[in-house]
């Protein structure tokens, strides 16, 4: 099959590779119908992850069509149209049990993946160096979902591709954060990032009943999406004083619930922080804190966030905050999501801004990373 | 209730202690429950969605762990909260050169083996298969690219 190989840092080419196969009983195959694009790609992309190798295929967010399953799959048959979900889990833990299905003590193989950075073992994902987990990405033609009957979802007939497929992992990310922030009726919740996860962040607010919702970004492509597709409030903070915005916005008591949702920094950060390496700054994060109402809830979505140094910690003690963060338990939410999507309560098919086929995935990834052509998303299809 | 496995050369022979507090006074401190130790000789222990007889049951060591005969002792006890079953596994004290098959599988990180043979039952207990890599071009010779 085909399938979008990393080749070295910023390098990317469509290569053969062998199909794949079914290797566990719980396994399925799908064939990609759509593919998108993530933040979380880009420190794998520009080479900053350790064990990523040459020909690995990143993705992890996608939707398709199942053609083959494994004899314990019980919920899926040949010809289902499905959404799965980027994590990994087995739906058998006790964390899975739990519903936190991010932190699935058997989404990983090997021993590497058993021994990360944190201590412990976090539920796996497509799209991640082999050595780290052991599933190839998204970006292909053909993929093999593990634990099918978990992380694959029937899309309802109503919801196209470009709709569904962010159920994978950007619109459960963003009512994770919603939910993390226990967002109420009468909030006001503050984003940073308007990308996909901010934007889907600030719809869940929606959702749940917030006052406001105010997104902080600096481009105003992004920030008019925001305000024509979510119904939120835009913050350039190219132009206006964060603080003090989100101050006067909150009736001088600053938002409830502050999210940040910006990803990846630009700058190497993935892996920085370890002994003898530089920490990153999270200019969103400390703003964030800084905004926070006194009691109030904030929520780290940002993937790659790393290591951070120099931490307002004072504030989250001297204002009683609450500091929460997470990876998406999708495999909790996208029934319900999809249902939403269904019913036209949630709508993200404006976020896939460039459409392309897959053997223009380099393309597609360049003006991703850049933000180039106002692009939020590139959604390929194999 | 605490049991503790042990196999004998010949076969498999399983000790039941009388409670935790036996298993405690037996080895002085009770397994570790926080993040394993690298060295050798250390108890190294998992949390196993399941009742300790299902995690260890009488007679009967579960795989991979069958394989390490003669190498390691195991105990099993309930975990506190519901939430299942702490398995926990060390090398055999005063065995330094382990016999034949369980010397050669256990290698020379035989802390890292054991956490990994331990994950591996755990995972066949809660999902009823060990979760296996997608194959590598060098490991599927014939297939295509
Ligand atoms: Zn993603
Ligand atoms: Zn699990």
């Amino acid at each position: 099959m085909r399938a979008l190989c990393w080749e070295g840092a910023d390098t990317l080419a469509v290569r053969q590779v062998p199909d794949p196969e079914l290797r566990n009983a719980q396994d399925m195959i799908v064939r990609v119908r759509r593919s998108v694009t993530c933040g979380a790609d880009l420190p794998l992309l520009a080479g900053r992850v350790p064990h990523l190798a040459a020909g690995d295929v990143l993705g992890h967010e996608f939707l398709g069509d199942v053609v083959e399953v494994g004899p314990e799959v019980r919920r899926h048959r040949v010809a289902d149209r499905v959404v799965v979900c980027a994590g990994i889990a087995c739906g058998a833990c006790w964390f899975c049990r739990q519903g936190l299905f991010a932190c699935c003590d058997n989404g990983t193989t090997g021993t590497a993946g058993a021994e990360p950075e944190w201590g412990q073992p976090t539920g796996g994902c497509y799209g991640r160096p082999a050595l780290l987990g052991g599933f190839a990405g998204s970006h292909a033609e053909f993929v093999r979902v593990p634990y099918a009957d978990v992380g694959a979802f029937t899309v309802p007939d109503g919801v196209s591709d470009d709709r569904a497929v962010f159920a994978s992992d950007a619109a459960p990310t963003g009512w994770m954060g919603a939910e993390l922030g226990e967002v109420s009726p009468g909030d006001v919740v503050a984003v940073w990032g308007a990308g996909a996860v901010g934007q889907l962040t600030a719809a869940a607010a929606r959702l749940r009943g917030a006052d406001r919702v105010i997104v902080v970004d600096e481009h105003d492509e992004r920030l008019r999406m925001v305000e024509r597709h979510v119904g939120a409030e835009p913050l350039n903070y190219r132009y206006l004083d964060v603080p003090a915005e989100l101050r006067e916005r909150s009736g001088g008591r600053g938002p409830d619930v502050c999210v940040e949702a910006v990803g990846p920094a630009a700058s190497p950060g993935l892996f920085a922080g370890r002994p003898g390496r530089r920490a990153d700054g999270s200019p969103a994060l400390r703003e964030a804190v800084h905004s926070c109402r006194k009691g109030g809830t904030v929520v780290l979505l940002g993937t790659g966030t790393g290591f951070v140094d120099t931490f307002p910690l004072g504030a989250v003690l001297d204002k009683g905050l609450t500091v929460r963060g997470g990876r998406q338990h999708g495999q909790r939410w996208i029934p319900m999501l999809l249902e939403r999507m269904a019913r036209d309560e949630l709508r993200t098919e404006h976020l896939a801004t460039h459409r392309l086929p897959l053997e223009r995935g380099a393309e597609g990834y360049a003006l991703f990373r850049d933000r180039a052509d106002g692009c939020v998303r590139a959604v390929f299809s194999p | 209730m605490a049991r503790m496995g042990r196999l004998a050369s010949g076969g498999l022979a399983l000790v039941l202690a009388g409670g935790a507090l036996a298993l405690v006074r037996r080895h002085r401190h009770r397994p570790p429950t926080a993040a394993p130790d690298p060295r050798p000789g250390r108890w190294q222990v998992v949390t196993v969605a399941g009742r300790p007889e299902e995690v260890l049951p009488p007679g009967r060591w579960p795989e991979p762990l069958r394989r390490l005969d003669g190498a390691v002792e195991l105990s099993a006890r309930p975990a506190p909260g519901g939430r299942g079953t702490e398995l926990a596994a060390r090398p055999l004290s005063g065995e330094p050169t382990l016999p034949g098959l369980a010397a050669h599988l256990v290698g020379d990180d035989p802390g890292r083996f054991l956490r990994q043979a331990l994950r591996e039952a755990k995972q066949l207990v809660e999902t009823g298969e060990v979760l296996r890599a997608d194959r590598s071009r060098l490991d599927r010779p014939g297939t295509a690219g």
